[in-house]
């Protein structure tokens, strides 16, 4: 079977403003990513080398500040949930399979590379950002805050700045 | 009245929002194509803008919910997390993010969502991602000072631009849909196609826009729920044909006496008026703050009578009223300033030898009052100070 078509992008929107409002009036808070990488992460580090997180400051603050780990975490269990919405939505639209998605001039190597290295970068400006693209720009956007805005304009700013220097990545 | 944690859904139980929340979040970000990173970066080189369409739209639908659900009083916006503002990290930050979005093709939520449905490159930039984690958390030390320079707090944007949060809401709304229209010209010609918008669909995005500013709009020129409240109350106040339950001084400081366990004297003035003189026992709940959650439990129950005294007695009357919106407890005024009342239980001066009996009788009694209640509060001084009520502060954000 053929995977079916993408939703409207515009009711797709709605459809997370609406999520995204719904969290706000139940818990005060927003949706995220980051985070839970971050938890999970962190507390593994911590697990497997006690010694050197005690003497490294910002893992010794951060697991202090988070004493039950991430099975208590709020942005563990969502981002479980996004696994599971996801994985759903794909069954649905019969999008589910191993699969690599890559520039037509790339190699699957090199595609795997880029990926592991722009993630490496995501993670580490989202830890500087205090955010991502759904922590601090879509839900700083949803209750108008400056910090969330400005995290905002910088990544698409600089993504459309970088975009040329990458083309070969993407373009044919 | 929103937020429902922690007061009406425990924390506990939050994660299981968290859970329920995600599964949505999840779901419509991988309909709206996110797991997929050519659709992503389409952005970037100008033949597919689905994620500025899917991400305005989310965010102007949230923001305009946002505003609202406060107007209407059921969202309460100074508990809700803001994203504090930490200047130069977040630009510094977001470039690095941005970075990385062009390079990786994705951002953290739509790689978890790529990675879900077996996308080989979603799971490399999520492992990726974690250990940009342990990079930074290793290398704090180097940039721990951009990181916390120009703290600036949860400032807001509307703050920022020097405007009210309606007018910017009214802005943003606008640059979203001049944006939509304007990639969409972007997108046909880069894509070299010239995409037909029927008639049905003309008909539903206009609907929408107006929509969009309907709302606005009832948020701009209605007024909200306090000042509903405000204005109610003010007539009735005009009209005077509302019971004002009102106990005179000496009444109150023999049930203050007799029965403090089973009253609660609220003070609604200023916290200043209050801490230079107060009844005994009294609560501070200043007439402003009356309707803040946390004075529920005084205002909406049915142990305890409220008596409610101010120095201005329309203030008074005003907070007998808004009491009796707020909840069902049986309240009663004082006749009478605090000013009032503390000159006659302090100081009391012995009536002349040709006093009338009444007039020793009273003597007699506030002097008994006045020193009952001094001998009571200073019984119970550890059980009747005011608690300082904690404020939950919500925790959010990446």
């Amino acid at each position: 079977m053929k995977p079916q078509k993408f939703m409207n992008p515009y009711l797709a929107g709605f459809l997370v403003g609406l999520v995204l409002l719904g969290t706000i009036y139940v818990t005060g808070r927003g949706l995220g990513a980051s985070g839970a990488v971050k938890s999970v992460v962190l507390s593994s580090v911590v697990k497997i080398a006690p010694g050197h997180s005690a003497n490294t400051p910002f893992i010794k603050t951060y697991s202090e500040e988070h004493p039950d780990g991430p099975l208590k975490d709020w942005l563990v269990f969502e981002v479980i949930g996004v696994i599971i919405g996801a994985f759903f939505s794909g069954v649905i639209s019969n999008r589910v399979g191993i699969k690599l998605e890559r520039g037509p001039n790339i190699t699957n190597r090199t595609r795997i590379i880029a990926a592991i290295i722009g993630g490496i970068l995501f993670g580490f400006g989202a830890q500087l950002g205090r955010g991502c693209t759904s922590g601090a720009a879509l839900s700083g956007m949803a209750v108008m805050s400056f910090g969330g805005l400005i995290t905002m304009v910088a990544i698409f700013g600089s993504g459309y700045a970088f975009a040329w220097f990458f083309r070969k990545l993407w373009l044919k | 009245m929103g937020p429902l944690v922690p007061f009406i859904i425990s924390n506990e139980f939050n994660l299981i929002i968290a859970l329920i929340a995600g599964i949505g979040f999840g779901f419509v970000l991988e309909q709206a194509g996110f797991s997929s990173t050519k659709k992503l970066v389409g952005l970037f080189y100008g033949y597919d803008f689905t994620v500025l369409k899917v991400f305005f739209t989310a965010g102007v639908t949230a923001m305009i919910g946002v505003l609202l659900l406060a107007q209407w009083g059921l969202l309460d916006l100074s508990l809700i997390y803001i994203n504090p503002t930490f200047l130069w990290s977040a630009l510094l930050g977001g470039a690095i993010m941005g970075v990385g979005f062009i390079i990786g093709g994705f951002c953290p939520g739509t790689s978890i969502c790529a990675a879900s449905i077996g996308k080989l490159d979603g799971l490399a930039f999520v492992f990726g991602g974690g250990l940009g984690v342990i990079l930074f958390a290793e290398g704090y030390p180097l940039v721990k000072n951009i990181y916390l320079s120009e703290a600036w707090g949860g400032v807001l944007m509307n703050e920022m631009l020097g405007m009210s949060k309606i007018m910017f809401a009214v802005l943003l709304t606008a640059v979203a849909f001049i944006a939509f229209y304007l990639t969409g010209l972007v997108e046909n010609r880069v894509n070299g196609v010239q995409t037909a918008v029927n008639e049905r669909k003309r008909v539903f995005y206009a609907s929408a826009i107006g929509f969009a500013f309907l709302l606005l709009a009832v948020i701009a020129f209605f007024p909200d729920s306090k000042n509903r409240m405000e204005t109610r109350i003010n007539k009735e106040l005009k009209q005077k044909d509302f019971i004002l339950a009102s106990v005179p001084a000496d009444q109150l400081a023999s049930e203050i006496v007799n029965n403090y366990y089973q009253i609660n004297i609220v003070d609604v003035r200023d916290s200043a008026s209050f801490r230079v003189y107060h009844l005994p026992f009294a609560i501070n709940i200043p007439y402003e703050k009356m309707a803040d959650r946390q004075w529920g439990k005084i205002l909406d129950q049915k142990h305890k009578v409220n008596y409610f005294y101010a120095d201005d007695k329309q203030v008074a009357a005003k907070a007998y009223l808004l009491a009796g919106y707020l909840g069902n407890a049986e309240n009663y005024i004082l006749n009478g300033s605090a000013v009032n009342f503390r000159k006659l239980f302090s100081n009391l001066t012995p009536p002349g030898a040709e006093a009338s009996k009444s007039e020793i009788d009273t003597y007699n009694f506030r002097q008994k009052a006045a020193t009952d209640m001094k001998m009571l509060v200073d019984a119970l001084k550890n059980s009747s100070e005011p608690v300082i009520a904690k404020t939950t502060k919500i925790k959010g954000g990446c």
